[in-house]
């Protein structure tokens, strides 16, 4: 599904990814931990296509495409999603009219009729009861006046309407309570299927107490330096990050 | 006249000229303003960029123009009026049609509406109803605003006259549309009176198209009363070409209690300058100032709102926004006057704009003047591009770069839209927005005049 190789970018001429590889296969979860300031948010936007992080080098092979050679538009068309860690306000333009023209873009991208009014608005209720998403959200401006945990339900609920193939979570769960992130997790146990695929970045291991992923991996300084199962993750809450990142020092100097 | 510019020359010689005509057709009741008006307007002139209330106008682009004369109406152009008819789907409204600003039908110049509502000719109304004109005509169009304003008052004769008797709601707005039509350039000037008693309810809708690919110039004031307790919204909707200038004062007087709001939704013009001017002149009142304006080409938009807070415990809302693109620019001035006894004031003004080009210009300048010191006043201005995040965040979800500007620009601009209380006016115009905002020619649909 996703082949990332010696994946090096660079924000303003600072080396940010140092060499990345990381592979997802159809139907898993891949968790990224790391401390502030590893590379975790700047991974997640290469991978989404945000420009203001510039490839060094390496490829990234998305589903037989040359994933760096599309456009952020063509990419979600494609079934990439990102679930933003700050989910950005647009007064005055409706989730209604967000959706349907996301939905239908994809749909003609696809050689799909658009959906019909009824089909669309039902979708809408479906979705709004999958991911427990409070039915006024949706009425309202995208994410106009919604508090922290609303935005991340509605970049939840965003992403049960697109049905993407590579859902990339970057921190869904940094400032929600118990329940929402009990809503974001069941949201993504929910859609999981055998042919696509997440990637949950989190600073901290409690959503992983909800969604259990298939390999942990740890990003620090701008490169995976461990990769393992689940138990990763509750090593890193129970230690912190100090450990891992004497383990690297002294993998330097050896 | 020493020392007269040579373009307000022209216009005390259009006076001069005409003056004999306007005062034959005219009440004696409007004559009586003229000669004081006349001589205000010598002393004053029209207003140069030197004015700070038009520093970033140029009026001259349109006053120093020969225009083939002052328009006064014959038959045959009323008839050619009473043929046109506005068709926004759904709005179900009292319509009236103002041509070069005169009310041009030949017979039923004055019409009765239920409840004893009466709206039509304003020089009708002036030799049928002297008591209402005596007690509110030249009262709120103050004398110390600018020169055209007391031009205006010198030479225009008609226009719409609405009274809305004490309690009374119309549930129908009444839809002025306001044509501009002529085979040669000309200058049209025209008053409007609306008087909203007490406890009365009431919406008016302005139409500003122009007809004719023919340089025109509209200097037009609007004098509105609204009584206590009294309701009273105005939306003015301006699509005229390119070779248009319109310039609007319009002087809403509130009394206690009562609510107004007024929405300015500038879709296309020439050269656009609209005053409003609110006072609020009893404890209690409210008002909503909102104005939105979508620019290209050469267009020069203006807006110059006057909030004058008189008494305590009143409200006021400022909501500007604008889209300018090509070399199109504009103004914004809001001004917020509290005098001293105006205590526990609410008065707030927001003026945003996107500039889509770097030669797309806008000058934006708020002038709040505070003197009683239990107030709450807030302003703010912004002038910059569409925000690159929000542009991420909606290519993220699939939305290509073209669709994204769209929407954002869309989304920018129904915030002032949803002010609109009328529905079907509310769709309309969200529709017509979305027109204009993607190129496509803005007239609406179902129109049998092509006004874009």
């Amino acid at each position: 599904m996703l082949d990332i190789k010696n994946l090096k970018a660079s924000i303003g001429g600072k080396n940010i990814l140092k060499g990345i590889s990381l592979h997802v296969k159809p139907g898993e979860i891949h968790a990224i931990m790391g401390p502030n300031g590893s590379g975790k948010s700047t991974l997640a936007s290469v991978l989404a296509g945000r420009e203001f992080a510039e490839v060094t080098e390496g490829t990234v092979k998305y589903m037989g495409h040359d994933l760096l050679e599309l456009s952020p538009e063509d990419r979600a068309k494609e079934g990439i999603f990102l679930g933003f860690q700050y989910p950005i306000e647009i007064p005055g333009v409706s989730m209604v009219n967000f959706m349907k023209t996301a939905i239908n873009e994809k749909r003609k991208h696809h050689g799909l009729e658009p959906l019909s009014a009824s089909d669309f608005l039902k979708m809408m209720r479906d979705k709004k009861e999958l991911v427990e998403i409070d039915s006024k959200l949706a009425n309202r401006s995208v994410n106009e006046g919604y508090s922290g945990g609303e935005k991340k339900k509605n970049e939840i609920f965003q992403m049960a309407m697109l049905e993407p193939t590579l859902a990339i979570l970057d921190e869904t769960d940094s400032g929600l309570d118990i329940d929402a992130l009990r809503i974001v997790a069941n949201g993504v146990n929910k859609l999981k299927r055998p042919d696509n695929s997440f990637i949950v970045i989190t600073h901290y291991q409690r959503l992983l107490d909800y969604i259990v992923p298939d390999v942990v991996h740890v990003l620090y300084d701008g490169r995976i330096v461990k990769t393992a199962g689940k138990e990763l993750a509750l090593e890193l809450e129970a230690k912190g990050y100090d450990w891992i990142k004497k383990e690297v020092e002294n993998n330097v100097i050896a | 006249m020493n020392g007269v510019s040579e373009v307000t020359g022209r216009y005390l010689k259009l006076y001069r000229d005409n003056i004999d005509k306007i005062s034959s057709i005219s009440s004696p009741y409007l004559n009586s303003f003229r000669s004081a008006a006349f001589d205000r307007f010598g002393e004053l002139g029209i207003p140069t960029r030197k004015s700070e209330a038009y520093k970033y106008t140029n009026l001259n682009l349109f006053f120093d123009h020969d225009y083939t004369g002052y328009f006064l109406p014959v038959d045959s152009d009323f008839k050619k009026a009473e043929d046109f008819r506005c068709d926004v789907a759904d709005l179900d409204a009292h319509g009236l049609v103002l041509l070069n600003g005169f009310y041009p039908t030949l017979s039923d110049k004055l019409r009765q509406l239920p409840s004893g509502v009466w709206v039509g000719s304003l020089n009708e109304a002036a030799l049928r109803f002297p008591e209402l004109i005596m007690k509110h005509y030249g009262k709120y169009a103050h004398s110390d605003a600018d020169g055209l304003v007391h031009l205006n008052t010198a030479m225009a004769f008609d226009g719409v006259f609405v009274y809305v008797p004490e309690g009374v709601r119309l549930n129908k707005p009444v839809q002025v549309v306001d044509l501009v039509q002529s085979e040669e350039d000309t200058f049209n000037q025209h008053r409007n009176l609306i008087i909203v008693e007490k406890g009365a309810e009431f919406s008016i809708i302005v139409c500003d198209h122009t007809l004719a690919p023919k340089k025109f110039l509209t200097n037009a004031v609007t004098e509105v009363y609204v009584g206590e307790n009294a309701h009273f919204d105005l939306i003015r909707v301006q699509n005229e070409h390119n070779a248009a200038c319109k310039v609007t004062h319009t002087f809403i007087h509130q009394e206690r209690n009562s609510v107004t709001s007024s929405i300015n939704m500038t879709l296309h013009g020439g050269l656009i300058r609209n005053s409003t001017y609110h006072y609020l002149g009893g404890e209690g009142a409210e008002t909503s100032s909102c104005g939105l304006y979508l620019t290209d080409k050469w267009q020069h938009v203006d807006n110059f709102v006057n909030v004058d807070h008189a008494f305590p415990n009143c409200t006021s809302n400022q909501l500007f926004k604008g889209v300018l693109d090509d070399m199109s620019t504009g103004t914004f001035n809001g001004r917020i006057l509290v005098r001293p006894d105006a205590q526990k004031t609410l008065a707030y003004q927001k003026n945003n704009n996107i500039l889509l080009t770097d030669d797309a210009k806008m000058d934006t300048k708020p002038q709040l003047e505070i003197y009683a010191d239990d107030v709450k006043c807030s302003h703010g201005a912004t002038v910059g591009q569409l925000d690159e995040n929000a542009m991420f965040y909606l290519q993220s979800r699939g939305i290509d770069k073209r669709e994204a500007r769209f929407m954002l620009m869309f989304g920018f601009a129904h915030e002032v839209i949803q002010n609109i209380r009328i529905e079907p006016l509310r769709e309309r115009m969200d529709n017509l927005v979305m027109q204009r905002l993607r190129g496509e020619l803005s007239r609406c649909a179902s129109c049998v005049v092509k006004c874009g």
